[in-house]
């Protein structure tokens, strides 16, 4: 019984973990789905939302949910940015571009963050932050938990958005076929700038999420690669596969962090990628369309 | 030259790269008419197509539309102002279904009444779409695709409509059912439109003007009923042969234009 409870409490904590990857993966996907594009900054974009977050609430002293909306807000904006500016011009130029562009981006956004906020580690108050719920012999704390309902409650508002709203189904549109969106009047480039800054708020999202439960610091966007890996796994242009494919690796993590000998943590999530790499190259949840001529 | 039509394309030149595709084309589209643009593969009757609505830009000629200037505007906005092109192959979205793929057409338009009666007026033209409304488009036929093409293009209230290739790798029973449909949108809606086909036969009856693209450029436009008579069309485009008292051989005839 003991073991049994053991377990499920790696597992509830792994798949908390692996959230976090999930909903960064979502924004890889997100933009990999509309433009093609790998976008990794990524995980620095969470970073970045995670410390906009800190300097609002435990900098201007705002209240923790006003806080958190707004740092969203403003990555959105960011993203949205980020897109019409600096990365519309590499449109049309080969694939490395696009892949250099983002990797020098996150240098430079762990070079602002680290200028602006500071090298060391920062964390602020969250009304989750050392608070355990006990379920019988399980206890689980809060900010897993709330890594959790707030993953899901993001899905569904982005699932909403994405099969309900107008726009979001000429953002569906746009990604499956560019040149019949523009034939019917959708204004591509605006709703791909769109796309960035929904990409860039689900990784803010992701980071404040995240801040109950470790400490903010510059290099923590480096949990984008491992995001990136979940993506590969679920088959890299599924949305559900992306969060699936982060959940697996949360919970292989932690439970190999406990029952494999020290160092193995690390190693099983790369492994686990190259497996599915060798088994099913397509990922997990492949989404292919043939075109009838 | 007729008086104000819905299209007029003035010596337009377009390039890929380096190759020229055509050359300094010129066309009209009266308001209210069918005109077909005939020529076989690599032509360069798509790249016209492309360039009226926005997908390419020329490097020099002038496309004005309904009275004004549109050349290096935008594909989107040239579809607000009321020209929608239906690509060759079908472009849909195959991932959404075909009642989305159709308010996808409708995208520009805010009147949800008219949206609903013009997906009514889309269905009844083509029942086949009204049954399959919440499949996913990807797993229509291509016969289907190509009607919700068309359809989606429909829905977006065109004044001027851009078909390209519409009977591209369909049956000869469901090419004749299309064309009989793009007449009846052009009588009943009084939508002008401007075709692009290799099938002359068909694109001949269906439209009221032609003009026959080779290489990059117009050689001969008339009447349909006018190209339809001629000796030259009806051998290298309609693949009819008159078997006169004399037996005219194959070598000794000519196309009468210059190419």
């Amino acid at each position: 019984m003991e073991d049994a409870a053991r377990l499920l409490q790696l597992v509830i904590n792994g798949a908390a973990g692996g959230c976090i990857y999930g909903v960064i993966a979502l924004g890889f996907v997100l933009i990999y789905k509309a433009s093609e594009m790998i976008n990794f900054a990524q995980g620095d974009l969470m970073m970045l939302g995670g410390f906009v977050a800190f300097s609002l609430i435990a900098g201007m002293g705002l209240n923790y949910w006003v806080g958190a909306a707004l740092a969203i807000a403003i990555m959105a904006v960011f993203g949205f940015l980020l897109d019409s500016v600096v990365l519309r011009r590499v449109i049309g130029q080969p694939q490395f571009a696009v892949i250099m562009l983002t990797l020098g981006l996150g240098f430079i956004f762990r070079a602002a963050a680290g200028i602006s906020f500071g090298y060391g580690s920062v964390t602020f108050v969250t009304p989750f932050t050392n608070k355990v719920e006990n379920f019988g012999d399980i206890a689980i704390g809060q900010d897993s938990l709330s890594i959790v309902f707030g993953t899901v409650v993001l899905c569904a508002v982005l699932y909403a958005f994405f099969s309900k709203t107008r726009i979001g189904i000429a953002m569906q549109a746009a990604s499956q076929n560019q040149l019949a969106a523009y034939c019917m009047g959708i204004p591509v480039r605006t709703i791909f700038s769109l796309i960035w800054g929904i990409s860039a708020a689900a990784s803010a999202v992701a980071g404040i999420l995240l801040a109950p439960s470790t400490v903010l610091d510059v290099n923590m966007g480096f949990l984008g690669f491992k995001a990136f890996a979940a993506a590969v796994l679920g088959g890299f242009g599924s949305i559900p596969g992306a969060l699936v494919g982060g959940v697996v690796i949360g919970i292989v993590e932690q439970l190999a962090g406990y029952y494999l000998p020290a160092g193995f943590q690390d190693v099983t999530w790369n492994s686990m990628l190259l497996l599915v790499l060798i088994v099913r190259p397509q990922g997990l949840f492949a989404e292919t369309q043939r075109k009838k001529v | 030259m007729s008086v104000d039509p819905i299209l007029r394309v003035s010596n337009i030149e377009t390039y890929y790269g380096q190759i020229q595709a055509i050359r300094s084309v010129s066309l009209e589209v009266p308001r209210g008419r069918i005109v077909a643009v005939l020529g076989a593969n690599g032509a360069g009757k798509s790249t016209i197509l492309r360039t009226v609505s926005g997908l390419m830009d020329p490097e020099r000629g002038s496309v004005s539309f309904d009275g004004k200037d549109i050349v290096h505007m935008a594909p989107d906005l040239v579809m607000r102002r009321g020209m929608c092109h239906v690509p060759e192959g079908r472009e849909i979205f195959p991932f959404l279904t075909v009642s989305d793929n159709l308010a996808m057409g409708a995208y520009t338009r805010r009147d949800i009444d008219g949206i609903a009666r013009d997906m009514d007026v889309c269905f009844s033209y083509f029942p086949v779409l009204r049954e399959r409304a919440s499949q996913r488009a990807g797993l229509l036929s291509g016969g289907e695709q190509q009607m919700l093409a068309i359809s989606r293009a429909l829905m977006g209230r065109p004044k001027l409509l851009l078909l390209d290739e519409p009977s591209l790798g369909l049956s000869p029973i469901l090419v004749t059912q299309i064309f009989n449909i793009i007449r009846r949108i052009n009588q009943e809606q009084g939508v002008s439109i401007l075709l692009v086909e290799q099938n002359a036969h068909i694109a001949l009856k269906t439209a009221d003007y032609g003009y026959i693209l080779e290489v990059g450029r117009i050689v001969l436009q008339d009447e349909c009923r006018v190209l339809l008579e001629r000796e030259d069309i009806r051998e290298f485009y309609l693949g009819q042969k008159d078997t006169g008292v004399r037996g005219a051989r194959r070598w000794k005839r000519k196309k009468l234009w210059r190419s």
